[in-house]
């Protein structure tokens, strides 16, 4: 796995986008640290590929928060869904982990992508999100935008961290 | 004054990071998306209290019916 770019936010901002994305890679793994300016415990930001903002997307989610559990689904979004987040009203200084692996990106057909995102809160309640999402287009991703839902910024220190794996020649996943 | 709001663009094939405004174009798109979010998870929720009305209703039901806790329990989870 090769680190292709991080980046610490030094000011808010209402997204985060990834342009010019190599293309010589066979998966992408993107890690996160985020916190949210939404006024609420949570925040729940979402992510587009190709600057793709119609309803070619879907995703399937299974939610804790310490106390109970719970299941849903969209199957028509403009987005694919990273996971529930700390907002400002969570303790403050806490960021959320959230990793996103999108394998075969290159690929011709839909992309799949799998998350994992907790919300470290350090608290009685804190989420924990797995996400499954798909992306019907099928060009190569090129670029993928990471964005607020809920219309609102990501905090200054928020890292955002995108990684590539290539497979190598004998049909083998190896580190470079 | 107002406000600016901008992202963070990061060209992976050179390293370089840049804030840029959102176009009028990005800002309505946001505005868009922050609007069918709140409609989608208040439908959620509606959904989410609607079923625990209903789960309360039920047990109250099967209560009246003389079951106990631990046996409305064996039969519902």
């Amino acid at each position: 796995m090769k680190l292709i770019e991080s980046k610490t936010l030094a000011t808010a901002q209402a997204s985060i986008e990834l342009t010019s994305i190599p293309q010589d890679g066979t998966d992408l793994v993107l890690l996160l640290s985020l916190r949210g300016a939404r006024a609420d415990l949570t925040d729940d930001p979402g992510f587009r590929f190709n600057g793709d903002t119609g309803n070619n997307y879907s995703y399937r989610t299974f939610v804790g928060n310490g106390a109970a559990a719970s299941s849903g689904a969209n199957t028509s979004a403009s987005f694919n869904y990273l996971g529930i987040i700390n907002g400002s009203t969570s303790t403050s200084s806490t960021f959320s982990n959230a990793s996103l692996y999108i394998p075969n990106y290159t690929s011709g057909l839909s992309k799949s992508s799998s998350v994992d995102c907790v919300q470290e809160n350090n608290a009685t309640t804190g989420y924990q999100t797995l996400v499954q999402n798909l992306w019907t287009g099928t060009a190569a991703i090129s670029s993928i935008l990471v964005y607020s839902t809920y219309g609102t910024n990501f905090v200054a220190g928020s890292t955002i961290s995108l990684y590539k794996i290539t497979k190598g020649s004998d049909g083998i996943v190896t580190t470079s | 004054m107002t406000e600016v709001i901008t992202k963070l663009v990061v060209d992976c094939s050179t390293g370089e990071a840049t804030e840029v405004p959102l176009t009028a174009e990005e800002l309505a798109q946001r505005e868009t998306d922050r609007l069918a979010y709140e409609a989608q998870e208040a439908e959620r929720k509606a959904a989410e209290e609607a079923k625990e009305t209903a789960k309360a209703s039920a047990n109250a039901k099967l209560k009246a019916l003389g079951l106990t806790d631990s046996e409305i329990a064996a039969i519902t989870s």
